[in-house]
């Protein structure tokens, strides 16, 4: 078998497929370096409280593994549920989060109403004096059990965990061209280093799944957008959780190297240059400073961007394609590093039995044919 | 920031414009007679290639007109912008090629 990107979901996918499967002859196949795209560059918000009960199922059964991912992969995660406090600015935000609040309950998922001064009392840089914002602070949607991890060990976690039972990581190797048989069924895969026999070759390649999927003819519901994130310079902790703001664009957390971690919305058109515009930066910024006014004289290190494959529900596909022995995990957009356990786990589930695991069957392409969106897009326009 | 040149107004800043997605996606001018399939790929698949793209924008803050633009979506630099309903100029690089 054939996993296509060394990111966190592929990685994931491997461990499973080796530890839950059984299946050790698997090569992960990546064009740079282990973990180097958007796993590495993501800003790293975990959380579950997601809108339908298919994604609550989803990102929830992720955030279950979260819990126990550091001593099941004997591997540092740094997994830590400090909450994920989502503000809102508007009626229509307070209305949104209330009714993700109820909705989330009834699906076990925990996610509670905040007023303005509870969000400050668990918050204290957050600024909620009315007569200074453009966009006043009405109260909040708190999940506790989100927080964050650190990217670069689940990438290594799990490569490591995954080259320890007999997988091969390949680096530096670029899938160009997906090779089928007179039946159609995938026969392997062309690299920049040779090509490859296998029966089973699952796409994990996130902004370059519409490119990937091209080379077995195959044309998919997604577009690539520039993300970017950035980070200040590294100071004592003064940032207890993680805030989100998605009326106003931009969401904050502190590493524990001591740097402010700040995200915001995606580029306004399609492109594959892992860079974006600094206006889309200095319009984070903008909100940034406007709730946390004691972050007003803060300099900024660094910032940068990935490319996300974005589906038009804003829910990813995990699933079988039409080519027998092809299958496709994409389409996380904004959001799916959050999911990296999950999503491996049930896409190892997928490739092995050759079906879904009931946790992923909603989430396939064909539901952009039959009309059942999951459209979380529509229901919140969130991202993260 | 991406300069844009309006064919209508000009170079403008990116500020000034909207994206609006994939350029030439006709909308099937019977959709009742159409497979559900056909429709599905009408409603949502995109090309999205690495290199030339040709695109919608739309001059909001300027002249507010729609226009087509081709692209490549591997260094952001615009090969041409053109009025809409006019095909794709002649001569381009086809989808995914590089403009340079
Ligand atoms: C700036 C930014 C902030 C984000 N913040 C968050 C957040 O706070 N919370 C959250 O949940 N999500 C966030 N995300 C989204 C999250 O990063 C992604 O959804 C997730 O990391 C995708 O994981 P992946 O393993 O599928 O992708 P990747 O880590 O991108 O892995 C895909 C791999 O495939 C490789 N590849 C591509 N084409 C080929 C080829 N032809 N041959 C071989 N290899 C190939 C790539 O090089 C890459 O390493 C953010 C993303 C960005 C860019
Ligand atoms: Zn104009």
């Amino acid at each position: 078998m054939i996993i296509v990107g060394a990111g966190g979901h592929g990685l994931a996918t491997a461990y499973y497929l080796a530890t839950v499967h059984g299946i050790t002859n698997v090569a992960v196949l990546e064009k740079g370096w282990l973990g180097g795209g958007n796993t590495g560059r993501n800003t790293t918000i975990v959380r579950s409280n997601y809108l339908f009960d298919e994604s609550a199922g989803l990102y929830d059964h992720a955030v279950k593994l979260w819990e126990g991912l550091s001593q099941e992969l004997n591997y540092n995660v740094m997994f830590s549920q400090r909450g994920v406090l989502m503000l809102a600015h508007n009626i229509h935000d307070v209305q949104s989060f209330k009714r993700h609040v109820h909705a989330n309950r009834l699906n076990g998922v925990d996610n509670e109403w905040l007023t303005a001064e509870e969000c400050r009392d668990f918050c204290p840089p957050l600024n909620i004096d009315a007569s200074t914002m453009r966009y006043p602070v009405l109260g909040g949607a708190l999940q506790r059990r989100a927080g964050t991890a650190r990217h670069d060990a689940v990438a290594w976690g799990y490569a490591r965990g995954a080259d320890a039972r007999g997988v091969d990581i390949i680096q530096n190797c670029a899938v160009t061209g997906i090779r089928r048989g007179p039946d159609g069924a995938v026969t392997g895969v062309e690299t920049s280093r040779g090509f490859i026999g296998a029966k089973k070759v699952g796409v994990v390649a996130a902004g370059n799944t519409s490119v990937v999927m091209a080379m077995a003819g195959q044309r998919m519901p997604l577009e690539s957008y520039p993300l970017q994130a950035l980070v200040s310079e590294p100071i004592k902790p003064i940032f207890p959780c993680v805030v989100m703001s998605n009326t106003i664009h931009a969401y904050i957390s502190q590493s524990d190297k001591g740097e402010l971690v700040i995200g915001a919305g995606t580029d306004a058109y399609t492109s594959y240059t892992q860079r974006g515009a600094l206006h889309i930066t200095t319009h984070t910024l903008d909100a940034i400073c406007e709730l946390f006014p004691m972050f007003r004289r803060m300099r900024m290190l660094r910032n940068w961007g990935g490319i996300v494959d974005v589906t038009p529900d804003r829910s990813p596909i995990i699933a079988k394609t039409g080519v027998s022995g092809l299958y496709v995990n994409c389409g996380w957009g904004t959001g799916g590093f959050k999911a990296t356990p999950g999503s491996g786990h049930v896409f190892a589930h997928t490739i092995a039995k050759d079906e879904p695991h009931p946790i992923n069957a909603p989430f396939t392409i064909d539901r952009f044919r039959d009309g059942f969106l999951i459209d979380e897009a529509a229901a919140a326009a969130v991202a993260h | 920031m991406l300069i844009i040149a309006c064919p209508y107004c000009g170079p403008r800043p990116e500020l000034e414009f909207r994206y609006g997605g994939e350029a030439h996606v006709a909308r099937p001018v019977d959709p009742s007679t159409l497979s559900d399939e056909d429709w599905g790929a009408f409603l949502y698949q995109r090309a999205n290639p690495r290199g030339l793209h040709a695109e919608r924008w739309r001059h909001v803050h300027g002249c507010g007109r729609f226009f087509n633009a081709l692209r490549d979506t591997t260094t952001d630099f615009f090969a041409a912008t053109y009025e809409t309903g006019t095909p794709r100029p002649a001569g381009t690089p086809a989808d995914g090629e590089t403009s340079r």
